[in-house]
Formats: structure tokens, C-alpha cells, sequence
């Protein structure tokens, strides 16, 4: 008797909880960072442009979705994930295992890794805990990670934003900066083609900081949304949509192995 | 202590929703915050007070020339943001190299000494303007009675407008003391790590945004509770003579 009054009440409840799928399922909304060039930012006009942008909406055009792309601050993308503001993390989020134990991540759609960069012949001691004693600037996050966990000893300032550390590189605040590759080759390195900057030695690379690559974050209970997420990745790639992108953009491969 | 640590972590995984065994684990991170914070707040509180005592003074004696040259500044600094401020002092100025290469280099480089000059800034122009309606407001009487005893203009000005403009201003500055102290978490926002920088790298770190924040949020409760409770006490016995009388 009270088993069949349980599936009753656990019945209704999944009525419940498709109709709000079946809501849901109107429009996928991304929350992106729109400062993140040339993956995501803002235009002239104040629309949100970029490499993930084009990809997401190729995605959603695979699987006959429609989508929307809205702008969220870093430090309140997995909460605003969490708290239901949006569907998914579309914005350069690094799959890390700390990050897993709050929400689930689809698979990989790019993955370009980390290095430190500075003015040419600027002397990075990798082999010394505090870097040779230079002065260094990041973002939160990821780069801090690997800071702390193979540099705990370096000078570290934290900026809210990449762009931010490319202003203090410029004015000489920090000797180096540790960034991801791409967005600091379009960011800093293209537009000071004068100023001799350049990555400096070998990648940053760690599994545990970096983790497996770049994911779009979904909420863990949102199963049927990184299914449809993950089969258009696979369709995007397969089909030459992904480097028809990639090429337009970067003019090398940025998914790595 | 130890015990004290095992109880936060029992109601942090049994009890409450939030994980505070984690803050308390980095609870250095949140004391440097909290020190930065509290002395960047008081040390612009008193620069910006010995700035703001001038401005006043020639802004209500109207005094020619640099009347103009004081309202121009509080103009210019209530009309902008203080983060727009703070941006203008440590980005905008470091894109010049003749400031660069000059001695104010050595100050300008570090944000810390920016945050601290554009906080002072800031509230001089807001205590500057308080203090200036309450020497307006010195009843006309103090002041011919002053003139009649033969008092001259600049003792006027220490012994009767000043002391009283301070005390009557008080209610209305234990709010600007307020107001300064949460303006220090846009120190932050170039790289000092301040009480909510410090907020900010926990949920950077752990990614738990509450936990952090409201963590912030009760140490800063705390200090206003403490502020609120000197100015109660202040207001009390300087103003003893306004009160209302009680029959």
C-alpha cells in the first residue's frame, strides 16, 4: 500500500519535473564572461561576439535548438549556474576536479594550455619555488592553482581580468604574467607586435589545475541537456563546422589531443 | 582551539549547509584581508579628514579664487565613481612613461599606495562637504559674540566655528565613516587583497561563493557594529546640549 502510494507521489513528481523540462526546453541560455577575446566579448555595439559564441549557436543550429548567450561575471558563473540564472557555462571553464564536485561539465570543445609570457630574454627560473624572484601577474583560478601548487614562493598578484594583467605587464607593475595561449596572442601579443613580447619556456601543464580541457559547465541534475550538448560537439566536429571556425579564427588547432 | 576547530567542522559537515570548517582552515588569508582593509579605511579616513578641514574652510568662508579651485574638486570627485577614480590612478596613469620614469613612480607603482590615495580623495570630498554645512550653520550669534570679545578672524575659527562644526557634523560623518569603509573593497580590484579580495580568492580557490562572502560580510558587520557604538557614544556626550529636554 505505501510502496504504491510512493509511485504515485514519485509518478506525479516526474510529471512535474518534465514540464519543466518541456518549459525549459524553448531556449538553452550560456552564460559567457564577454571579456574574454577572441573567445567571447563584447562589440562596439554591445552584442556578445567571439569564437564560442559562433560555436554554441552552430551547436544549437546541429540540434535544432535555439540559444541565447548572456553576460556573467566570473565569480558568479557556478553560482548563477546553480541558482538556475542560466542553463549552461559557455565560457572557457577549464574541466577541473574541483569544480566537478559542484556541477558536471560536457565534453571537451577545446583545450589550449597556459604559458608564462614577458618581454624576450626576461629570466624565468622554472626550477626555483619563487620563480628567481620575479614578479608576476594572473587571474584567479586555474593559474593560481598552478602557482600555488609549483610556485608557492613567487610574487603573486591576482587581477580581476586578463586584460588587467596585460596593462600592468605594459606598464612594468609585473615582469611576467602567467595566461592562457590563445587569448594572450590575440590579446597582447598581435596588438604589440613593437613590444618583443613572447612566450616564455615550456607550457604550464597540470592535470589536477588545469584539468581536462575546456567544457561547457551544466548543472549535475541537467543529464538530458549535456547529452544534447555533448552529441553536438561530436556533430560540429565531425561534419567541419568546428575547423571552419577554428581556422577563421585562430589560423591553428586549438582542441589539441 | 583544537576543540573549537573540531566543533566547526562537525556543524559544518552535519549541520549546516554552508562550509565554514574551510574558512576557518584559511582564516590567514581573511586576517591579512581584514588588516588591509581596516588600515587602508582608517589611514584614508584621516588623510582624507586633514584634507577635508581646508576644503571646508575655504568653500564656507568663500574664499576667493580657490572657492572655485575646492568646488571644481568635490565636483569632480562626488560626480565620478570612485572605481573609475581608482582605475585613473593605477591604469590610467601608468599608460604615460614620463610618469613612469619619475619619483611619483615609485608610489604609483604599487597599488596598495593607489587604493589608499584615491580612498583618501574620495572621502575628503564627501567630508569636506558635510563639515562645510555645519560651519555654515554656526548660529550668527557665536560668532559676533566671538568678533565682540575681540577674538581675530583665524581664532574664530579655531576656538568657536571648527569645534562646533565637528561636533554637529558627527551624526552625518559616522555615516561617511560608514560609507569609506565598504568603499575599500574596490581595493581589490587591483590586486589588493583586501577583506573581500580575500573573499574573493577563497571562492576562487574553492569555488564556494557563500561561504566566502558571507564570511566577508559578518567580519564587516562587525566593524560597523563597533563604529556605530563609538558614535553613539560620541553623539552622546557632545551633544549633550541638543538634546531634547526630558520633563
Amino acid at each position: 500500500m505505501i510502496a504504491s502510494i510512493r509511485k504515485i507521489a514519485l509518478a506525479s513528481v516526474m510529471v512535474f519535473a518534465s514540464f519543466g523540462v518541456a518549459a525549459a526546453e524553448d531556449i538553452i541560455r550560456f552564460a559567457t564572461e564577454a571579456a574574454y577575446p577572441p573567445f567571447n566579448e563584447r562589440a562596439a555595439d554591445g552584442s556578445i561576439v567571439g569564437w564560442e559564441i559562433d560555436l554554441g549557436m552552430a551547436m544549437c543550429e546541429k540540434i535544432g535548438r535555439k540559444c541565447e548567450f548572456v553576460a556573467q561575471d566570473w565569480d558568479g558563473m557556478i553560482p548563477g549556474l546553480l541558482s538556475n540564472r542560466f542553463d549552461g557555462i559557455f565560457a572557457s571553464m577549464s574541466i577541473t576536479e574541483e569544480r566537478k564536485q559542484r556541477i558536471d561539465f560536457t565534453n571537451k570543445y577545446y583545450q589550449s594550455p597556459a604559458y608564462f609570457i614577458a618581454k624576450k630574454g626576461t629570466k624565468i627560473d622554472r626550477s626555483a619555488k619563487d620563480l628567481g624572484g620575479i614578479k608576476l601577474g594572473t587571474i584567479g583560478g586555474v593559474q593560481s592553482c598552478f602557482l600555488a601548487k609549483y610556485y608557492p614562493d613567487a610574487k603573486v598578484s591576482i587581477y580581476p581580468t586578463a586584460e588587467d594583467t596585460y596593462l600592468d605587464l605594459q606598464a612594468g607593475r609585473v615582469d611576467t604574467i602567467l595566461a592562457e595561449s590563445v587569448q594572450t596572442d590575440f590579446g597582447l601579443l598581435r596588438k604589440n607586435p613593437d613590444a618583443q613580447y613572447a612566450f616564455i619556456g615550456e607550457p604550464a601543464l597540470d592535470k589536477e589545475c588545469y584539468g581536462e580541457g575546456i567544457g561547457i559547465g551544466v548543472r549535475k541534475d541537467d543529464v538530458a541537456l549535456k547529452g544534447i550538448l555533448n552529441k553536438a560537439i561530436k556533430e560540429v566536429r565531425a561534419d567541419g563546422t568546428y575547423d571552419k571556425l577554428v581556422q577563421k579564427y585562430f589560423g591553428y588547432d586549438i582542441y589539441g589531443q | 582551539m583544537s576543540d573549537l576547530f573540531e566543533a566547526v567542522h562537525r556543524f559544518s559537515s552535519e549541520t549546516s549547509p554552508l562550509d565554514f570548517h574551510l574558512v576557518i582552515e584559511n582564516w590567514r588569508l581573511f586576517w591579512y584581508g581584514l588588516v588591509n582593509t581596516l588600515i587602508l579605511w582608517i589611514v584614508s579616513l584621516i588623510a582624507g579628514g586633514l584634507f577635508a578641514i581646508p576644503l571646508a574652510v575655504i568653500r564656507a568662508r568663500r574664499v576667493p579664487v580657490l572657492n572655485q579651485i575646492a568646488y571644481g574638486y568635490i565636483y569632480v570627485i562626488r560626480g565620478t565613481p570612485l572605481l573609475a577614480q581608482l582605475y585613473v590612478i593605477y591604469y590610467g596613469l601608468s599608460q604615460f612613461e614620463f610618469i613612469r620614469e619619475s619619483a611619483a613612480w615609485t608610489i604609483l607603482r604599487d597599488p596598495w599606495w593607489c587604493a589608499l590615495i584615491s580612498f583618501s580623495i574620495g572621502t575628503s570630498a564627501y567630508t569636506g562637504e558635510i563639515l562645510r554645512g555645519a560651519i555654515e550653520d554656526t548660529p550668527r550669534g557665536e560668532v559676533e559674540a566671538a568678533t565682540a570679545s575681540g577674538m581675530s578672524q583665524s581664532m574664530i575659527l579655531r576656538r568657536i566655528l571648527l569645534p562646533s562644526a565637528f561636533r554637529r557634523s558627527l551624526p552625518s560623518y559616522g555615516n561617511e565613516v560608514i560609507f569609506s569603509l565598504y568603499t575599500t573593497v574596490l581595493a581589490s580590484m587591483v590586486t589588493v587583497i583586501d577583506l573581500l579580495g580575500a573573499a574573493r580568492q577563497f571562492n576562487s580557490k574553492y569555488y564556494l561563493a557563500y561561504e566566502g562572502f558571507v564570511t566577508a560580510a559578518l567580519i564587516f558587520m562587525a566593524i560597523v557594529f563597533v563604529i556605530t557604538r563609538i558614535f553613539r557614544f560620541l553623539e552622546g556626550r557632545m551633544l549633550r546640549h541638543l538634546a531634547p529636554i526630558s520633563s
